[in-house]
């Protein structure tokens, strides 16, 4: 219950005040947010599986988050920028695609 | 096949170290032992809460940065561009750039041409009337008001005929008259012709019959005009010499309302 408030809370407080993104941060934030919706996605498999562990939510949401946007910090040092980002983002995506395959053959058993 | 897919990467996700999953599988059971009882302890509580807090600000921080990322991609996409894109479309505003300025030199000349014709039609418009005010005060089509002098011409015994009057009016031209009427009604112009009429004794001037005593009034210089109409041997003692009296008044301020007819050319035609 407390983490679907804390959903939309950030929604509203994004919305209502509509920051602009710093331009260091730009390169980055998309990134860590396909890294933290692999966080997600895997809590969620793990919700339905009962297995869910906070401790192993936090720790691996903060760490996709850093070890990716760390990757483009890296690429974009290295003049490869673009192309790690989009290793990184393919990576994250099978991930998410594998977990949110687990979650539908356990809802739907298909 | 589709089955077999989903379960080699089921296989594969649940490898690889999960978000939130395969690690939790390794210390699951605890979990759920702990889960169990902890009703009866009330430190566990205080930490799962403590943890669920966590979760929920982690959610928060990421729902408010998905937020604001898509409400950034609005404000420029310009950022996911590949430098080869952008140096495109630098090369295609660079082009827009000159083109446009191209068009404001262009424009701005037109603009300069017009403003300065304009100027020019406005100064030969200012001048054309000035001309006209002008011609149409020497060609009596307009009333005038100036200073000048009066002349009255008392010819008791008929004597003064037109060669008289119009040696006056001669002689106020020399002096400068710009405009003069006779009797008031009668505006003497370039085309004011005198002549005796048999009939009557008086003096026709252009048509219009002309009765003494006349008052001939002249707008022009008064200190010019008197002299020459007074000096020795001049129009005065002539007039005198055929019994009539002549007096010269000078006048701050004439005003001539007369207009002399205007007979538009026959003949005569612009040579340009």
């Amino acid at each position: 219950m407390i983490p679907i408030l804390g959903l939309v809370a950030g929604v509203a407080v994004g919305l209502v005040l509509q920051p602009e993104v710093p331009i260091a941060l730009q390169p980055y934030l998309p990134i860590a947010i396909v890294a933290a919706l692999d966080a997600v996605v895997g809590a969620l498999r793990a919700l339905g599986e009962r297995r869910f562990d906070d401790r192993v939510f936090v720790v691996s949401f903060v760490s996709n988050v850093l070890i990716a946007a760390f990757i483009v910090f890296l690429g974009d040092q290295l003049g490869v920028g673009s192309q790690l980002s989009t290793g990184v983002l393919v990576v994250l995506g099978i991930r998410i695609f594998a977990n949110a395959a687990a979650i539908r053959r356990r809802v739907f058993h298909a | 096949m589709p089955e077999d897919d989903d379960v080699r990467l089921a296989t594969s996700a649940d490898e690889s170290p999960e978000a939130g999953t395969a690690d939790s599988s390794a210390d699951g059971p605890e979990d759920d032992a702990r889960e169990d009882t902890g009703d009866a302890s009330p430190r566990p509580v205080g930490r799962r809460r403590a943890r669920q807090l966590l979760t929920a600000v982690l959610l928060g921080l990421l729902a408010f940065t998905v937020t604001v990322q898509l409400g950034q991609d609005e404000a420029d996409s310009y950022q996911n561009l590949r430098s080869v894109e952008l140096v495109e479309l630098l090369k295609t505003l660079d082009a827009t750039n000159g083109r446009l300025s191209d068009q404001i030199e262009d424009l701005t000349a037109t603009r300069d041409d017009l403003r300065s014709s304009t100027n020019a039609s406005e100064t030969a418009q200012k001048e054309a009337q000035r001309r006209l005010d002008d011609l149409s005060i020497l060609a009596g089509t307009v009333g005038a008001t100036g200073p000048g002098v009066r002349l009255t011409l008392s010819d008791p015994g008929d004597t003064v005929g037109a060669s008289l009057l119009l040696d006056t009016v001669q002689e106020l031209r020399d002096a400068g008259a710009e405009a003069i009427v006779i009797n008031g009604f009668a505006r003497v112009v370039a085309q004011t012709w005198f002549a005796d009429d048999p009939a009557t004794g008086d003096v026709l001037v252009s048509g219009k019959q002309v009765e003494g005593p006349y008052v001939i009034e002249a707008i022009g210089d008064p200190a010019t005009m008197a002299p020459a109409i007074d000096f020795r041997g001049g129009i005065a003692d002539r007039v005198e010499s055929r019994g009539g009296t002549l007096s010269v008044e000078r006048v701050d301020s004439i005003t001539i309302t007369a207009l002399a007819d205007v007979v538009s050319p026959e003949y005569a035609r612009n040579v340009s």
